[in-house]
C-alpha cells in the first residue's frame, strides 16, 4: 500500500557522524557486497572494467569543502543513503504499491515483484537515495539491512546494518529514534543531529551530526616555533658587506 | 531532467489527443458517419499512441496493470484510471455518432470531462514533485490544460475557440518560463540546506562519490546552455502559437489547417523538450551541478 502509516511503532534509522567520517568508502563497499547477494535483485554494474563504468549503489559518500567567513576551510565527508523519511514522498507517488513504509519499524522498502520500474519514486526523492537497476529494471534502495537486523542466524553483534558494522571510524550508528533513551536518540540530542533539506518536509528519520568546531591554537602555529626563530634578522659585518656586494653585481636581486 | 523521447512524445501526443476528444465529446464539430470516424481515429491514434510511448520507459511494462491499484495516493495511478475511463466512454460515444447517427449528449459530456481530467492528472504527476521546483508550480497544470485545449480546438477545426485558447496558452507559456527560471532560487533549497552545513560557511562540492557517472546523474542532471534554450524558446513559441494564430486569421482551408496543426504539434514538442531538459532536480546539488 502506498498510503503512509500515520505513525510507526518504532523508527529505525541511522545517525551519521560527519565529525568522525574519514571518507574511506568502506560502508559503500560493504553495503554493495551485502545487498548484491541478499534482499531482492542484485546490484548490477554496467561496463565495470571498461572506459565508462557505472553501477547501482544504495549508499554513496560525497566530500564537501566548507569555507567559513574567517579561518581555514574544512573538508567534510558525507555518506548518503535512504533516510527512511516519515513523510516519504517516494511512497505516495508509487502507482503500484511496490514502495511502502513498514508500520512496525518505519523502514521504507520496495517490493520488487510489484515494481514496474517507472522511476517516479526516484524523481520524488530529494536525496538521490533510489536508483533504478539498469539490468533488472526495478527500483533499488537502502533496506536498512532488514535481512540482517532481525536475522537470528547471524551472531548478535552482526545484527546491525552492514555499513554500520563495517565503518572503521564508528561514524554510523543504528537504532530506534522512537525510543528517547536509545543510543541514537541520545547522540542526536547531545550533538544537535540535523535533518537534510528540512524545507522539503520529508521528515527524515536518519540524522546527521554536524562536525565539531575545530580546535583553536591562537597565534602560535607550532610549539617548536620559538626555537626555530631566525638567529640574526639582518646580516652585519663581513657577511653583510658580501651580501650587498653580490646584490650590486649584474643579475643581483636589487 | 533527462529529456527522454518517450515522455516527450507521450505528453505531447496524448495532450493533443485528449484535447480533441474533449471537443468531440461536446459535439464540436457536430459530425456523424465517416467524418466523425476520421476525427475519432485521429484522436485515438494520438491519445493511445502517446500512452503506449509512455510505457517504453518502464523497466517492467508487462506489470503495467499493477499501476491501477494505488489511485488513492498516486497521481500516476489516477492518470491511468482517467485515461481508461475517458477512452471507454468516448469509444461508446463514438459508436453512437459514427455508426448509429446518434449523439448521446450525457455520455459525450462525461467523456469530455474525463478526457480533460486525464490531462490534469498527467500534469499533477510533475507538479507534485517538490524535488523539481520548476515543475512544482500552479502554472504547470495550467500549461498542460491550456495547451491541450488549444491544440484540441485546432484539431477539431473550431476556429472561433482556437484563437482565444491559443492566446491563453501562449500567455501561460510565457508566465511559466518567467517563473520557472526563478523557481529553484525561490525554493530556498541549495547545497547548504542539502548538506545541513550551510550555516557554517559556503559549501562547495569537493569530490563526487565516484569518478564515473550513475543513474542519478543520467536521469536528473541535464544542463542546457542559456543561449541554446533561449533559441529553442523562440522556436517553440513561434511554432506552437504564432504560426497557427496567423494561419487561423487567414481564410481557412484544409491545407492551412494541416500546416497550423503540424506547426503547433512541433512547437508543443519543443516546449515539452525544454520542460524536461531545463527542469533542475535538487539532487544535482549534491553533485555540485546547480
Ligand atoms: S530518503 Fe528518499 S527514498 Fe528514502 S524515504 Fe526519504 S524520500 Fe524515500
Ligand atoms: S519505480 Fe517501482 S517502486 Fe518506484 S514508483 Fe515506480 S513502481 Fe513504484
Ligand atoms: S543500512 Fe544496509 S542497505 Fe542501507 S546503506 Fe547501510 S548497508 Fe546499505
Amino acid at each position: 500500500m502506498t498510503e503512509l502509516p500515520t505513525t510507526t511503532e518504532r523508527k529505525m534509522g541511522l545517525v551519521i557522524d560527519l565529525d568522525t567520517c574519514v571518507g574511506c568508502h568502506a560502508c559503500v563497499i560493504s553495503c554493495k557486497g551485502w545487498n548484491t547477494e541478499n534482499y531482492g535483485a542484485p546490484l548490477s554494474d554496467q561496463n565495470p572494467y571498461g572506459a565508462d563504468p557505472s553501477g547501482t549503489f544504495l549508499n554513496r559518500v560525497h566530500s564537501y569543502e566548507v569555507q567559513p567567513e574567517t579561518g581555514p576551510a574544512q573538508l567534510i565527508h558525507f555518506p548518503k543513503s535512504c533516510l527512511h523519511c516519515e513523510d516519504a514522498p517516494c511512497v505516495t507517488v508509487c502507482p503500484t504499491g511496490a514502495s511502502y513504509k513498514r508500520v512496525e519499524d518505519g523502514i521504507v522498502l520496495v517490493n520488487e515483484s510489484d515494481c514496474i520500474g517507472c522511476g517516479l519514486c526516484a524523481w520524488s526523492c530529494p536525496y538521490g537515495a533510489r536508483e533504478l537497476d539498469q539490468a533488472e529494471g526495478v527500483m533499488k534502495k537502502c533496506t536498512l539491512c532488514v535481512d540482517r537486523i532481525y536475522n537470528e542466524n547471524l551472531p548478535e553483534e552482526d545484527r546491525v546494518p552492514s555499513c554500520v558494522r563495517t565503518c572503521p571510524a564508528g561514524a554510523r550508528h543504528f537504532g530506534d529514534f522512537a525510543d528517547p533513551d536509545s543510543h541514537v536518540s541520545k547522540l542526536t540530542a547531545e550533538r544537535g543531529g540535523m535533518d537534510l533539506m528540512p524545507e522539503m518536509d520529508t521528515k527524515p528519520v536518519n540524522k546527521y551530526l554536524p562536525p565539531r568546531p575545530k580546535d583553536q591554537i591562537d597565534e602560535q602555529i607550532d610549539i617548536l616555533a620559538p626555537l626555530l626563530a631566525p638567529v640574526a634578522e639582518e646580516a652585519g659585518g663581513f657577511l653583510g658587506w658580501l651580501d650587498k656586494a653580490l646584490d650590486k653585481m649584474p643579475g643581483g636581486s636589487r | 531532467m533527462h529529456p527522454a523521447p518517450s515522455v516527450i512524445v507521450f505528453t505531447t501526443l496524448s495532450g493533443l489527443g485528449f484535447g480533441l476528444l474533449f471537443f468531440l465529446g461536446l459535439g464540436l464539430p457536430d459530425v456523424t458517419g465517416w467524418v466523425a470516424f476520421t476525427f475519432f481515429a485521429i484522436a485515438y491514434a494520438l491519445a493511445v499512441g502517446g500512452l503506449m510511448a509512455s510505457t517504453f520507459h518502464l523497466g517492467h511494462p508487462e506489470r503495467a496493470l499493477k499501476a491501477f491499484t494505488q489511485w488513492k495516493s498516486s497521481w500516476l495511478s489516477r492518470e491511468g484510471w482517467c485515461a481508461v475511463i475517458a477512452l471507454v466512454l468516448m469509444g461508446l460515444y463514438a459508436l453512437g455518432v459514427v455508426f448509429l447517427g446518434q449523439r448521446w449528449g450525457l455520455l459525450g459530456l462525461l467523456g469530455s470531462v474525463f478526457s480533460i481530467l486525464t490531462v490534469f492528472t498527467t500534469s499533477m504527476i510533475y507538479t507534485q514533485l517538490r524535488t523539481i521546483p520548476r515543475w512544482n508550480m500552479k502554472l504547470t497544470p495550467a500549461m498542460f490544460l491550456s495547451f491541450s485545449l488549444a491544440g484540441g480546438a485546432l484539431l477539431a477545426g473550431q476556429v472561433g475557440a482556437a484563437l482565444p485558447l491559443l492566446l491563453v496558452a501562449a500567455l501561460v507559456q510565457l508566465g511559466y518560463w518567467q517563473m520557472g527560471d526563478r523557481a529553484l532560487a525561490h525554493s530556498g533549497t541549495d547545497l547548504g540546506t542539502a548538506t545541513g552545513l550551510g550555516t557554517r560557511g559556503s559549501v562547495r562540492a569537493f569530490e563526487p562519490p565516484h569518478t564515473g557517472t550513475n543513474y542519478l546523474l543520467r536521469e536528473f542532471v541535464h544542463v542546457v546552455g542559456r543561449k541554446h534554450s533561449d533559441k529553442l524558446r523562440i522556436i517553440a513559441f513561434g511554432l506552437a502559437f504564432v504560426v497557427p494564430g496567423i494561419l487561423l486569421l487567414l481564410p481557412f482551408g484544409h491545407l492551412f489547417a494541416l500546416i497550423a496543426v503540424l506547426s503547433h504539434l512541433a512547437g508543443v514538442a519543443t516546449s515539452r523538450w525544454l520542460f524536461f531538459a531545463q527542469a533542475e532536480h535538487v539532487v544535482g546539488l549534491y553533485y555540485g551541478k546547480r
